[in-house]
């Protein structure tokens, strides 16, 4: 995904001359690289210092340059945090505030690095757009949309790298703020945010029951949350499956319940997010993700 | 055997042993954990054999050395060592709060600073003795939280709070004097802040003993220049080792490079 985000946006920065990049000490992905060296002063690096990153962005963007603030999701949101509330979202200016590994991705390096609540934080802010992508392929048009459509604050959670393109076989296109059949089924709604994506085809893939026959929906726009498409949903499935990397409210479990509630939905709902703890385990990202329970054999254990 | 040559040998069999253990893990950060041994080996003789001092590293992706030299001590054993960074172990890539002769969870940059303050600030108020002392990398230096440390401490006349900077020149991208020129100098932006400034070979023993000759009523800070990945050639000043873990042949001639020195 990171190097998704890299191609998209160099392309893009030959064809627009506005369009900078602040970093703070990450090593530039793939294609950035090639922009840094294509065009040095439209590429920022403010050091290990995040608040001044988040600061610039807003500053140049009130010159009227479109900016792009990358760094690890942690970092990107948590450390300058009141600077992209104030400077960024009070002001409401169209900067991309690129998370690199969302949710538990940096497995090894523990707590610290792990942006379990960043969809929460994010949704929270006023003018805030939060968008997940799935796999690349999402990656690919949400990042377009960010740097070419949007009008306002953006915040884009990317995982790291190598993660496969499960929404290929989708029939509909990407469309911000629009929840999106990948995959259709009868039983089940599944509705997935981000990578985790892959666990909802281990549901269908996996599965001896009837959850083989469930449609798959990609949840990338978390904010605007879509009711239209939503409506529709609790129309036609009497079951509904959340599966999202993150914890807290805002997020999409928590805000569909709500709506739920409000629209008397009377089917179920089960939701898989991570815990509300900090968890001392070291390993890969599935060895922390299975110490959240977010692996497909602990959900279907619980939706039997 | 005198301090300097017993803090070479140590620092010798050091470096081997994360070399080693680099076999059990693709992210090891080597380079940063061989610009401090030196020091973190410093800090560990001369102060942390009291109880009543106290270490944060606050450069916390540099922790490998800091468990190996608690290995050493004692306080986490082979097992947890050989755990590194796996499921059913304790230690992760930074250091975390509770584990045994862990002062803080660190890892994020920036935040030791303030944690040392307000530890020796609080020895101040309890009329606690001893020392509280804080590893810095140079790259903590750009972030603004450490500024707000230092000026505090200066307010508070901390002189029992010293601070080590690890001043390897490199943050993870870029050589400093070369990307962020603004950044030097270091020892006048301290002593200006109103801190007993020193500078020296951080690979030396004996010049960073010698900043503890004098007495002095203002917090301290020991700007130590250093070679990232310092004790292995081609690791040396090369951004990739930041990170990465040598394969099967580096590692042969790393080792190798590691005996043949004096
Ligand atoms: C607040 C924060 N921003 C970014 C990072 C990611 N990061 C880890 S190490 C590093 C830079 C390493 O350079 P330096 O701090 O000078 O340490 P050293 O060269 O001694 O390894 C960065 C940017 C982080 N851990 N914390």
């Amino acid at each position: 995904m990171r190097n998704k985000f890299a191609d998209v946006f160099f392309e893009e920065s030959k064809k627009n001359k506005k369009l900078g990049l602040v970093v703070a000490d990450i090593s530039p992905a793939g294609s950035i690289e090639k922009f840094r060296k294509s065009f040095p002063k439209r590429f920022i690096n403010t050091g290990v210092a995040e608040q001044i990153m988040i600061g610039m962005c807003a500053g140049m963007a009130q010159q009227g340059m479109r900016m792009v603030a990358y760094t690890i999701a942690t970092f990107s949101l948590y450390r300058p945090f009141e600077f992209v509330r104030d400077d960024i979202c009070y002001q409401n200016l169209p900067i991309t505030i690129v998370g690199i590994g969302g949710g538990v991705t940096y497995s090894t390096l523990g707590a610290t690095h792990h942006a379990q609540e960043d969809i929460s934080i994010a949704t929270s802010l006023p003018n805030m757009q939060v968008i997940c992508p799935a796999d690349p392929l999402e990656t690919e048009a949400a990042t377009k949309w960010c740097l070419k459509k949007s009008k306002k604050p953006t915040y884009l959670r990317l995982g790291k790298a190598g993660e496969y393109n499960f929404t290929k076989i989708s029939n509909e296109k990407w469309s911000f703020g629009k929840i999106r059949l990948i995959k259709k089924g009868k039983n089940i709604a599944i509705l997935s945010v981000g990578t985790v994506i892959k666990i909802a085809f281990d549901i269908i893939n996996k599965s001896k029951n009837n959850l083989k026959d469930s449609s798959v929906y990609s949840f990338s726009t978390i904010k605007p949350f879509d009711t239209k498409t939503l409506k529709k949903i609790f129309k036609n499935y009497k079951r509904i499956i959340v599966i999202e990397e993150s914890s807290g409210s805002g997020t999409v479990s928590s805000q569909l319940k709500a709506f739920a509630q409000e629209q008397r939905y009377f089917g179920k709902i089960n939701t898989f997010n991570l815990k509300d703890e900090f968890i001392h385990v070291y390993g890969s990202h599935d060895d922390i993700l299975k110490s959240h329970e977010l692996t497909f054999k602990k959900i279907i254990r619980k939706i039997k | 055997m005198n301090n300097y040559l017993a803090s070479i040998k140590r620092c010798k069999i050091y470096r081997k042993k994360i070399l080693l253990l680099s076999k059990k893990l693709s992210a090891l950060h080597i380079a940063p954990a061989f610009s401090c041994i030196e020091i973190v080996d410093f800090i560990y003789s001369k102060f942390i054999n009291k109880k009543e001092n106290i270490f944060i590293m606050s450069k916390g992706h540099a922790s490998i050395i800091q468990y190996i030299v608690l290995n050493e001590k004692g306080l986490i054993s082979n097992k947890e060592l050989d755990r590194f960074c796996k499921p059913n172990g304790i230690l992760g890539t930074h250091p975390d709060y509770g584990t045994p002769g862990i002062y803080a969870s660190t890892g994020s940059l920036g935040h030791g600073a303030g944690l040392a303050v307000g530890r020796a600030y609080a020895k101040k108020v309890m009329k606690q003795k001893g020392f509280v002392i804080c590893l810095l990398s140079d790259g903590e230096l750009q972030e603004g939280s450490t500024w707000e440390a230092v000026m505090m401490a200066a307010n508070k006349k901390l002189d029992n709070l010293i601070f080590f900077v690890d001043n390897n020149d490199f943050s993870g991208l870029e050589r400093m004097s070369v990307s962020h020129k603004a950044f030097y100098p270091i020892d006048k932006k301290f002593s200006s802040f109103g801190w007993q400034t020193f500078k020296v070979n951080g690979h030396n023993y004996n010049q960073i003993n010698n900043c503890f000759k004098k007495k002095n009523l203002k917090p301290k800070v020991i700007i130590c220049k250093t070679i990232k990945g310092k004790g292995v050639s081609f690791m040396e000043n090369v951004p990739i080792w930041h990170y990465r873990s040598p394969n099967e042949k580096e590692l042969i001639t790393a080792l190798k490079e590691l005996d043949n020195e004096k």
